[in-house]
């Protein structure tokens, strides 16, 4: 066996990584989102995105939704080590492929062209529930939501369109039919 | 309208409804207030340390050595800076910890004041949980809710950091009463069918082996005494991890010593061969398992422990229970009785032949050393130590090296609360002021820190605290001029290019312990070594003991990084006999 060199021992082998959506319950306090963001960076968690705000006024309720790609055991720990923060209520996870999860994603975009590149513009983003925010003469900006990948199709065609500047939110998910996590 | 208390007061208020009768700490700007109050409050004695490190390493020696919180009390600034280094090492092996520290003004945050500093930001990662206090109503929650997430479940460190001004603000002060189980969170989540699948790989089991560590001692000596019960009650062989030393009696012949990767030959290869693992409050730390992929191959695995992420973290099990060590050993001990009403007697056939091959293993003696007469070998040393101390109920605490191996391995635990080492984060320095801890928790007992002379030097200042406050540590130092185990992984892994790892200008440790109005000895051979070694013992005051011992000495039996369990080095006595060298150093 080659002579390792380190007081450490190698990594094993490369495992496949799963794409999880985490949603945590949290006291709205001040620290409370770096905390949690300081937990995935210091042990070596991915954050591919993240949404939080206020949910409950009155009970001080954040809801934070973080879009994460991980080894099984990664999610696993993830969630455990979420469990164990003192602000942190409760923990869910879904994963991408669950179709009993509803997963949105909110952009904004804005047109700058020609009227008939802005009506193309808005034509091509009408799947995803467009709404026209405000309109020039030489402007427009759309709202949509959708999936990630969908946005980013998106982003990609609306360049030809005169797409001059993209603003998006991370991912928020509620499970669907009555039920609700607890 | 009740009475109005200060900020600063009712922090003491909320140290006296705690039963804190000691502090350790460092006055500054920030805290001067709090400082102010310390006259009115005579149930609370400060020991003013040297070096904020100090404090909280005495606080970690001073909660482990009486399962109680430690506490202390910094300044803003370098005062929260400087503990960093004892707070992460308090996080690691989940010593419970309530740290003070005080903070500029609320007006002044944010603008770069004299000694500000982001002390929550700083140490967010390396506490269970910190609080900023902004508003003084807040404040006896806030340092009651402290204590209550630093010693329950998995015990670690906590932090408060308390602006100036809200020291100096008035507010109504009610007193705390201690509610039983007021964390949301319970700890215990196990079920009775958990116990019945362990009962059940018990009796199926013909290779068994119990792995114990600090969480055994963390649950209190009680969980101890129940451990000893359920080994006994199922005559399996049981080895600890080095936090875990105490939490068995030493000297029992179920024990195989400590395991991992200076554990003994029979622990480690118990451990590999197993067809049962049973983890009691350990974590399958890495200087453990040793190479993943290859640990413990054949067993089936169950994990005991009250904090659910240290489950499949490292190593995936087969069976995990979630809650504290004393009321799991509880149920398994009910359930093993009721079941099986004599089993240790009934399942003496089915490990006879595990037990033999344990004989085999052992037989190999991978502690020996080979002695001498002319120089002190740091095994002797240590095995002289443990053999003039052993009726003495003597705390042990260590820095961090070969010295610490070598106390691990020779010196006998048959308490738990005994032993306080740095094991997570590998703190050199921590054994000076952890004994200066200890010995303030324990006025009347022998408190030795065995110690490396590199170590050592790094928190030598409390020298000072221990002579101001009159404490009697002995100060053992393994002296061979070298950062021993750096030069040991130099020989081993970089072809003896011992870059940096020899000290050449040491001082004359005699001579220091003079200047800081201790007793200095030494000792060069082992000849006179018994008889300073009393000298030290009868010395009534602090002691700095520079033991001059075997330069070349490396630390044995020892797994390789990157190795499996049954691959393990073993000392050049039996290399010698064996004549193995080069290659086939590693036993296969």
């Amino acid at each position: 066996m080659a002579n390792t060199k380190s007081a450490y021992s190698f990594a094993g082998k490369k495992q496949k990584l799963d794409t999880h959506i985490i949603v945590v319950w949290v006291d709205n306090e001040a620290g409370v989102l770096a905390r949690v963001v300081g937990l995935f960076s210091g042990r070596g968690y991915n954050i591919e995105s993240l949404a939080v705000a206020e949910i409950d006024q009155k009970l001080n309720i954040s809801r934070i939704t973080i879009v994460t790609t991980g080894t099984p055991q990664v999610i696993d720990q993830i969630k455990l080590q979420l469990k164990k923060l003192v602000p942190v209520h409760k923990v869910a996870d879904f994963k991408r492929e669950d179709n009993n999860v509803i997963f949105k994603e909110m952009a904004l975009f804005k047109i700058v062209g020609s009227k008939n590149k802005l009506e193309k513009a808005f034509k091509a983003c009408k799947k995803y529930n467009a709404v026209l925010l405000d309109k020039t003469n030489k402007s427009n900006v759309i709202q949509i939501t959708a999936l990630r990948r969908e946005i980013d199709n998106m982003v990609q065609n609306l360049k030809k369109f005169g797409l001059v500047s993209v603003s998006r939110t991370g991912a928020v998910a509620m499970t669907r039919g009555a039920e609700v996590f607890k | 309208m009740s009475k109005l208390y200060s900020g600063a007061e009712i922090v003491f208020k909320c140290l006296e409804d705690q039963d804190v009768s000691n502090i350790f700490g460092y006055p500054g700007g920030a805290v001067l207030p709090i400082y102010d109050e310390l006259k009115n409050f005579k149930s609370i004695k400060h020991i003013l340390v040297r070096h904020e490190q100090g404090a909280g390493h005495a606080a970690e020696g001073y909660a482990r050595s009486t399962g109680k919180a430690g506490v202390l009390l910094v300044t803003s600034g370098p005062g929260a800076t400087n503990a960093v280094t004892a707070l992460t090492d308090a996080y690691m092996d989940s010593v419970p910890l309530v740290c003070i520290t005080g903070q500029v003004p609320t007006h002044l945050i944010g603008t770069d004041a004299f000694q500000e500093c982001d002390t929550t930001g700083i140490t967010r990662p390396c506490t269970k949980h910190n609080w900023l206090v902004k508003d003084i109503k807040d404040l006896a929650h806030v340092i009651h809710k402290a204590f209550e997430v630093a010693t329950t479940g998995r015990p670690g460190p906590v932090l408060v950091d308390i602006p100036k001004d809200i020291q100096f603000q008035k507010t109504a002060y009610k007193k705390y009463k201690k509610q039983k189980k007021i964390n949301g969170k319970s700890h215990n989540n196990f079920s009775q069918e958990n116990i019945d699948d362990l009962i059940h790989l018990i009796t199926k089991s013909s290779k068994p082996i119990f792995y114990t560590g600090g969480g055994v001692i963390n649950s209190g000596p009680k969980a101890s005494e129940l451990l000893r019960e359920f080994v006994h009650a199922t005559g399996f062989p049981i080895t600890t991890t080095l936090q875990g030393l105490g939490s068995f009696p030493a000297d029992d012949g179920q024990f195989l010593g400590m395991l991992g990767m200076h554990g003994t030959y029979e622990a480690n290869n118990a451990m590999y061969e197993c067809d049962l693992m049973i983890n009691i409050g350990a974590r399958f730390d890495d200087r453990i398992t040793g190479k993943i992929d290859e640990f413990s191959p054949k067993s089936k695995k169950v994990h005991i422990d009250i904090d659910p992420s240290s489950i499949n973290k490292n190593v995936k099990v087969d069976l995990a229970i979630v809650g504290d060590v004393k009321s799991v050993i509880t149920s398994a001990i009910k359930s093993l009785k009721k079941k099986k009403s004599n089993f240790v007697k009934s399942n003496k056939q089915k490990t006879s032949k595990w037990w033999e091959k344990i004989q085999k293993w052992r037989s190999k003696r991978s502690l020996d050393y080979i002695g001498s007469e002319e120089t002190i070998k740091p095994q002797y040393a240590i095995e002289r130590l443990y053999e003039l101390t052993k009726d003495k109920d003597a705390y042990i605490t260590t820095e961090v090296g070969q010295h610490q191996m070598w106390a691990a391995q020779h010196y006998k635990f048959n308490k738990p609360n005994r032993w306080m080492t740095s094991g997570g984060l590998g703190t050199m320095g921590y054994g000076l002021p952890a004994a200066v801890g200890v010995q303030v928790a324990h006025p009347n007992k022998l408190v030795i820190d065995i110690a490396g002379e590199a170590s050592v030097l790094m928190t030598m200042q409390e020298m000072s605290t221990a002579v101001q406050y009159g404490l009697p540590i002995k100060i053992f130092i393994l002296n061979n001029e070298y950062m021993g185990m750096v030069r040991q992984w130099q020989e081993l892994l970089h072809d003896k290019n011992y870059s940096e790892s020899y000290t050449a200008a040491l001082p004359d440790f005699v001579k220091l312990a003079e200047a800081y109005g201790c007793v200095g000895l030494r000792a060069k051979t082992p000849e006179e070594l018994d008889d300073k070694i009393i000298e030290m013992l009868n010395t009534d005051r602090p002691v700095i003991f520079d033991c001059m011992v075997d330069k070349q000495e490396n630390c044995f039996p020892m797994i390789p990084s990157g190795k499996p369990h049954n691959q393990m080095l073993l000392g050049p006595k039996d290399q010698k006999e064996k004549k193995i060298t080069g290659k086939g150093k590693t036993l296969v």
